[in-house]
C-alpha cells in the first residue's frame, strides 16, 4: 500500500518497517527535517553521540553483537566526512551498517554551499554501495534496497546521501514488501560437487586444521553450532583469526587458540605443517599469512567463502567454495554423516601427539612481577573475575588488543567487537556503548591503551548520559605500545614520538564526565580493584598503570612465516632482516 | 591441459582453476561489464582499477538498453592470469554489475575501435596519405587545402598501425573511442 507523506518522514517509517530500534547520530543543519520527525515518534531511540567517528564505531558495536544492521544520522558536509573511518573499518571487517547522510539540497549540489561536500564520492571506496538520492519517490525504494544490500551476501556498510529537499518534499512511500528490490543476491549454496570433495578430503587428511574467521559471525549462531558439531565430532584442531573468536569456544577440546602475528605458537606451526587447511570464513589476511611464499607449504586448501573475490585473491587454494559459511558446513556435515563420519583416527592422534608438544612451549608465558602489573597479568585477573559471566569485551587497537585476544577466553560469538582490518585505534569505547546500548544488563568492558582510548574518549560523555554502565578497562603504559614495541624491534630503539607526555589524570577525568575512575598500579591491589569496577552500577574508567616497555609474543615478524616465530624478549636480537622493516 | 584443449587461462570449462598459479606472464584482456546505468556506476568501477592497482587501456562506455537502464562497459586490462581473475571477481561483486564476461577467454569475439586521424600536409605526403587510408579503408570525413581528417574503424593494432604510418606524414591530432566488443556467433 502506497502513502503520501515527506522524504524525513519516510526516513523514520522506513527504519521502523526495518525494525530498526535503535540510531546513532549527531544533528546539524541537513537533518534537521530528518530529527524533528524523530522527536515526534517513540519507537525509534536516538543516541546522541559526541562525534559522528563514535556514532559509526557504537552502529557497529551494536551490530557485531547482535547480528543485527547498525543504523546511523549524522549531516552533511563534516558530519559525513567524519563518518568516513568507521565506514572503513566497517568495510574492512564486513560489518553491515546503513547510514544516512544529510546533504544541501538539490539545487545548490556542486555550488560549494555550506557544509557541502561530495558524500557519495567520498564514501563511495569505503562502502558495499551507496546512494544520493534526489527524488522524495524513488527514497522509500533506496532505504530498503540498503538493508537488503548490507545484510546480504558478504556484510558491509552502506551509505544514503538525502539532500534537505527530498526530505522535506512530498511522495508515495512504500513498505519492504511492496518496495522493488535489487538483483543483488549472492549465492549462498554451495556446489554439492565441491562440498563431496570436502567431505572426502576430511576423511582421509592426515594433519587438519580448522582456519575461522569473522564470516563464521556473520554468517549467525547456525553457522558456530554447525562449525562447534563438525570439529568435535572430526576431533580436528581449530585455530581462528581475530574476527572469528567465540565461534567455537576457547574451553573446546579442539581449540588451539587464535594465529597470525601475535597468534599461538601451537596455532601457527599447525598452520604451517597441516596437510589439509580448512579455511572457512576468512580471508588469508597479510597478519595471518606472513611470507606468502612459505604459507603453508604442504597443505591442501580449502576456502570456503561467500564473496568471489576472496578466492585465490591472496593464497591460490586447491578447492573453493563459494557461499554461506552456515550453509555450507550443513551441507558437509549432512555428506560427511551420510557416508558414516570417517576421519583418519591413527594419524589424527600422531597430529595431536605433535600439537601437545608444541603447547609445551607454552608461548605466553611471560615474566611475572610483585612490583608492577604485567598487562598479561592484569588481563589474566579480569578473566578470572568475570569467567562465568555473560561478558562482552570490545577493545581499541595495538598491543592491549592482542594481549586480550590471547589472554581472554571468548565461549560464544558476537561477544568480542574489535576493529581487525582497519585497525582503528579510538573504536573500542565508543563500541562498548554501542554494545551496552543494544545489551542494557550485560557486562561491557572495553580493554584499551591509553593512546587509543584518548583518541575518542569525548564518548564517554554519551556514556553518562544514556546510562551504559560500560567499563573502560584501560592499560596505561604512557606509551604508544605497539609503535614502541616494533621501533624497538625494527628501527634500532629510536623511539620516535611513541611516548605520551601529560596524559590526563583519568580518575579526575572520570569524575569531570560524572562516572566512577579507579586507579590502581599494584598487583596486590588488583582483583580488588577489578571487583570494585565490576560491582559499580555505572560507566568507570579504570586506570590500570601497566609495565610500561612490555613486548608482545609471540610475534611473526613482517616477511616471516609462521615458522619463524619470536618468543619472548630473549629471542628477540637479530630475528629481524632490515626488509621487513618496510612491511607494515 | 593441452589434451583437454584448454585455452591457457581459461577457468570456464572447469569448476576449479586450472591456471598456473605461478605464471608471472601479462596478458591482455577484454572484459564486457553489463552495468545499471545509474549515476556513479562508471566511477565505480574507474575506482576499483585504481584503488586497487589496476591497469586499464582502454574504456568505452554507453548506454545500451534505455528501458532496461542498462549500460555497457568494455575495458580492456592488462595483468598476470591471477590479477585478471581477480579484477573479475571485484567487478563481480559491485552492486550495479549484473554480469562480467571475459571476452578473451571466452571463445571468439570482435573487437573494433573508431578513430579519428588529423593529417596535415601537402604534395606528395598528402596524396601518400590518402593512399594508405585507402588501403586501410579510412573515410575522409574533413577535408582542407591543406588537411584531412580520417575516420578509421578495426581493432587496436589496425589503428595504431595506422596512426605509425601517418605520423611521417603529418599527423596532428588523433580521437580514439576505445574498443567495443562482442563475442561471435550466439
Amino acid at each position: 500500500m502506497q502513502r503520501q507523506m515527506t522524504g524525513a518522514r519516510m526516513v523514520v517509517q522506513a527504519l521502523k518497517d526495518q525494525g530498526v530500534e535503535v540510531v546513532f547520530g549527531y544533528p546539524g543543519g541537513a537533518v534537521l527535517p530528518i530529527y524533528d520527525e524523530i522527536f515526534q515518534q517513540n519507537d525509534i531511540r536516538h543516541i546522541l553521540v559526541r562525534h559522528e567517528q563514535g556514532a559509526v564505531h557504537m552502529a557497529e558495536g551494536y551490530a557485531r553483537s547482535t547480528g543485527k544492521p547498525g543504523v546511523v544520522l549524522v549531516t552533511s558536509g563534516p558530519g559525513a566526512t567524519n563518518a568516513v573511518t568507521g565506514l572503513t573499518d566497517a568495510l574492512m571487517d564486513s560489518i553491515p551498517l546503513v547510514v544516512l547522510s544529510g546533504q544541501v539540497p538539490t539545487f545548490m549540489i556542486g555550488t560549494d554551499g555550506f557544509q557541502e561536500a561530495d558524500t557519495v564520492g567520498i564514501t563511495r571506496p569505503c562502502t558495499k554501495h551507496n546512494w544520493l538520492v534526489k527524488d522524495t519517490d524513488r527514497l522509500a525504494e533506496t532505504l530498503h534496497q540498503a538493508f537488503h544490500i548490507a545484510t546480504s551476501g558478504r556484510p558491509g556498510p552502506v551509505l544514503i546521501d538525502i539532500p534537505k529537499d527530498v526530505q522535506f518534499a512530498t511522495g508515495s512511500y512504500s513498505g519492504p514488501a511492496e518496495a522493488r528490490v535489487s538483483h543483488y543476491r549472492p549465492r549462498t549454496e554451495p556446489e554439492a560437487e565441491a562440498v563431496a570433495r570436502l567431505v572426502e578430503l576430511i576423511e582421509t587428511a592426515e594433519r587438519p586444521v580448522f582456519y575461522t574467521g569473522g564470516g563464521v559471525i556473520n554468517s549467525g549462531p547456525a553457522a558456530s553450532r554447525a562449525l562447534r558439531e563438525l570439529v568435535d565430532a572430526t576431533g580436528f584442531p581449530i585455530t581462528s583469526t581475530l574476527m572469528g573468536l567465540g565461534a567455537y569456544p576457547a574451553s573446546g577440546k579442539g581449540w588451539l587458540g587464535m594465529l597470525g602475528m601475535h597468534g599461538l605458537y601451537e596455532a601457527n606451526l599447525a598452520m604451517h605443517g597441516c596437510d589439509l587447511m580448512i579455511n572457512l570464513g576468512a580471508r588469508f589476511d597479510d597478519r595471518i599469512t606472513g611470507r606468502i611464499a612459505d604459507f603453508s607449504p604442504r597443505s591442501t586448501k580449502v576456502h570456503v567463502d561467500i564473496d568471489p573475490s576472496s578466492i585465490n585473491k591472496v593464497i591460490h587454494v586447491d578447492l573453493p567454495i563459494i557461499g554461506d559459511v552456515g550453509t555450507v558446513l550443513a551441507a558437509a556435515l549432512e555428506a560427511w554423516t551420510a557416508r558414516g563420519r570417517r576421519v583418519n583416527g591413527a594419524a589424527l592422534q600422531k597430529w595431536w601427539g605433535q600439537i601437545e608438544q608444541w603447547k609445551l612451549k607454552n608461548c605466553l608465558a611471560y615474566a611475572p612481577s610483585k612490583a608492577t602489573i604485567k598487562p598479561q597479568y592484569a588481563l589474566q585477573r579480569l578473566e578470572a573475575l568475570t569467567k562465568g559471566r555473560d561478558r562482552y569485551i570490545t577493545t581499541e587497537v595495538g598491543q592491549h588488543q592482542m594481549w586480550a585476544a590471547q589472554f581472554l577466553g571468548f565461549e560464544a560469538p558476537n561477544r568480542w567487537m574489535t576493529s581487525g582490518g582497519l585497525g582503528t585505534m579510538g573504536y573500542g569505547l565508543p563500541a562498548s556503548i554501542g554494545v551496552q546500548i543494544a545489551h542494557p544488563e550485560a557486562l561491557v568492558i572495553n580493554v584499551a591503551g591509553e593512546a587509543s582510548w584518548l583518541m575518542n574518549m569525548q564518548e564517554m560523555g554519551t556514556a553518562v548520559q544514556f546510562r551504559t554502565p560500560v567499563k573502560q578497562f584501560i592499560l596505561n603504559n604512557e606509551r604508544l605500545g605497539m609503535v614502541r614495541q616494533w621501533q624497538q624491534l625494527l628501527h634500532g630503539e629510536r623511539y620516535s614520538h611513541s611516548w605520551s607526555e601529560s596524559l590526563p589524570d583519568f580518575v579526575k577525568l572520570a569524575e569531570a564526565f560524572g562516572c566512577k575512575g579507579i586507579r590502581c598500579d599494584n598487583p596486590a591491589d588488583l582483583d580488588e580493584a577489578i571487583l570494585a569496577m565490576l560491582d559499580h552500577d555505572g560507566p568507570v574508567i579504570f586506570d590500570c598503570l601497566v609495565e610500561k616497555h612490555e613486548n608482545c609474543f609471540p610475534m611473526i615478524p613482517s616477511g616471516k612465516p609462521h615458522n619463524e616465530m619470536l618468543l619472548g624478549d630473549a629471542a628477540v636480537a637479530g630475528a629481524i632482516e632490515a626488509g621487513g622493516a618496510v612491511l607494515v | 591441459m593441452s589434451a583437454l584443449n584448454i585455452k591457457k587461462g581459461s577457468t570456464s570449462h572447469s569448476a576449479y582453476d586450472l591456471r598456473d598459479p605461478h605464471a608471472e606472464v601479462v596478458e591482455s584482456h577484454t572484459l564486457a561489464v553489463l552495468v545499471d546505468n545509474e549515476a556513479g556506476v562508471l566511477a565505480r568501477v574507474i575506482g576499483l582499477f585504481s584503488g586497487r592497482g589496476y591497469n586499464i587501456d582502454s574504456l568505452t562506455v554507453a548506454e545500451i538498453d534505455h528501458k532496461g537502464h542498462r549500460s555497457r562497459i568494455t575495458v580492456v586490462t592488462r595483468g598476470t592470469p591471477a590479477v585478471i581473475e581477480q579484477i573479475k571477481a571485484q567487478l563481480g561483486r559491485l552492486v550495479p554489475v549484473h554480469e562480467v564476461h571475459d571476452l578473451t577467454v571466452e571463445g571468439a569475439a570482435v573487437e573494433r575501435e573508431l578513430a579519428l586521424f588529423k593529417v596535415r600536409g601537402t604534395g606528395d605526403k598528402r596524396i601518400e596519405a590518402l593512399r594508405l587510408a585507402e588501403i586501410f579503408r579510412a573515410n575522409v570525413v574533413d577535408s582542407t587545402l591543406e588537411s584531412f581528417v580520417f575516420e578509421i574503424t578495426g581493432t587496436i593494432e589496425k589503428i595504431d598501425a595506422f596512426a605509425e604510418l601517418m605520423r611521417p606524414l603529418g599527423l596532428v591530432d588523433v580521437a580514439r573511442t576505445g574498443v567495443a566488443a562482442l563475442p561471435r556467433g550466439f
